[in-house]
């Protein structure tokens, strides 16, 4: 009658996608915040199409970045704050396998959501259709190494009071890598050069991060639980 | 269930919160069929010494042995044994009752809704399965966290507190089922302000600052 691991993830997955879907004021702030964010560059710059196309990646990217942090604090802090994060780390599922799927869920509904809400700010800042797939691509690469950073920093400020300060300074930081080449690439989609050297460099910090975040971030929850 | 013989035992367990020694060489033995009853003024550590045999908490000395192999090296298989009940009810307030059920006791063991919604009626808040949690009374968020406990049928009961905001009829439930679990062979510790009114062999550990 035990639980299997595959299943114990897809049931937290559930858990947290059924948690982020009841509260959607949450779940649509940082896809708000990206949008409006934006779309206000064209109209504060009134600048040519051209001059904008130049400035588009940076600000894509920029906008990308912030608007993941902003949903980054509650990772861990709202099952921290009402107990729930210790009957999780009581389940006898391992702690990993927990923060996997919490972070996961987390990047179904930012990182997945804002990919999907790109092209609309794209088009927005005249982003050429042909360089979409780059950008998309980029910027998933991008949020799911932020999630991951994100895990990290989030694990070790949830006892914090005023936590999500201390969390931006240490994530944004280390995300500062994912903004050169993030937004190198999609510079390079835009004039029609070669992406390749920025988006495998996206893609092994994605590995990097994917592979070694989940036990940094576990072993930073385990201190904060005590 | 599959309870063991030599049950839980915790030896010389020290634990220090900055400078005060909260912990200061807790020693017991709990078997199957029995009972502890930690009792205390407000801060002598009794939640500590609950968190630290959950294995929340890793005390600075002393050790916590369960069926004779530490708990930190046999962490899963306790934890599977393992039902923790802290001082707060630990819920979800956007989730229902029957779906706070489903996600933390799923992840112990296979349940079905038929499993939980009889856990729920056992703590008398059947009615309030499919109510999200934020709209319960203290008293039925609590009953709700002792339906939990009662559907992971787990040998070790850890409970904090377990009449807190419950009313005279909810904290003689607490001691039907504490009475029910110890007599098919569980074991339980439970901090507790007052007297448990059980008929079964109660054991006692007074901590003391």
């Amino acid at each position: 009658m035990t639980v299997g691991a595959w299943e114990a993830f897809l049931l937290v997955l559930h858990r947290e996608l059924c948690l982020s879907f009841r509260r959607p004021e949450q779940l649509f702030q940082p896809l708000v915040f990206f949008l409006i964010v934006t779309t206000l560059f064209p109209l504060g710059l009134s600048l040519q199409l051209s001059a904008l196309r130049d400035i588009a990646p940076g600000v894509l990217w920029v906008a990308a970045l912030l608007s993941s942090l902003l949903s980054l604090d509650s990772l861990f802090k709202s099952d921290a704050d009402d107990g729930t994060l210790e009957q999780l780390a009581l389940s006898g599922q391992g702690l990993t396998l927990i923060v996997v799927a919490k972070t996961g869920a987390h990047w179904l509904v930012t990182g997945l959501a804002l990919v999907i809400v790109s092209p609309i700010v794209a088009i927005a800042l005249g982003i050429p259709t042909s360089a979409f797939a780059i950008m998309m691509l980029s910027l998933a690469l991008g949020t799911l190494t932020l999630s991951w950073l994100g895990a990290i920093g989030a694990g070790l400020t949830i006892g914090l009071r005023r936590g999500n300060v201390l969390l931006s300074l240490i994530v944004l930081p280390l995300a500062t890598p994912l903004l050169i080449f993030g937004a190198a690439a999609t510079d390079r989609a835009i004039s029609g050069t070669s992406t390749a050297g920025a988006m495998y460099f996206l893609a092994a910090l994605c590995v990097f991060t994917c592979t070694l975040a989940p036990w940094a971030a576990t072993a930073a929850l385990r201190i904060t639980l005590e | 269930m599959n309870f063991a013989s030599d049950g839980l035992e915790f030896e010389k367990v020290h634990v220090w919160r900055g400078d005060r020694h909260v912990l200061q060489g807790i020693s017991a033995h709990v078997r199957p069929r029995e009972l502890l009853h930690i009792s205390g003024a407000n801060g002598t550590g009794k939640t500590t010494l609950l968190r630290v045999v959950s294995g929340l908490l890793r005390p600075e000395q002393g050790s916590v042995t369960w069926l004779g192999q530490s708990i930190t090296s046999s962490r899963t298989e306790y934890q599977a044994a393992l039902a923790y009940a802290s001082h707060e009810p630990a819920l979800k307030s956007d989730l229902t009752a029957i779906e706070n059920l489903r996600f933390a006791v799923g992840l112990k063991r296979r349940v079905t809704p038929k499993d939980l919604l009889a856990a729920l009626d056992r703590t008398g808040v059947a009615a309030c399965a499919e109510l999200p949690a934020r709209v319960l009374s203290a008293g039925q968020r609590r009953r709700v966290s002792l339906a939990r406990v009662l559907a992971m049928r787990a040998s070790i009961w850890l409970l904090d507190e377990p009449h807190a905001n419950l009313d005279a009829e909810g904290s003689e439930l607490v001691s039907e089922l504490l009475q029910a679990h110890v007599q098919e062979g569980g074991l339980a510790l439970v901090v507790a302000h007052r007297d448990l009114a059980l008929s079964c062999p109660v054991r006692r550990l007074e901590l003391n600052s």
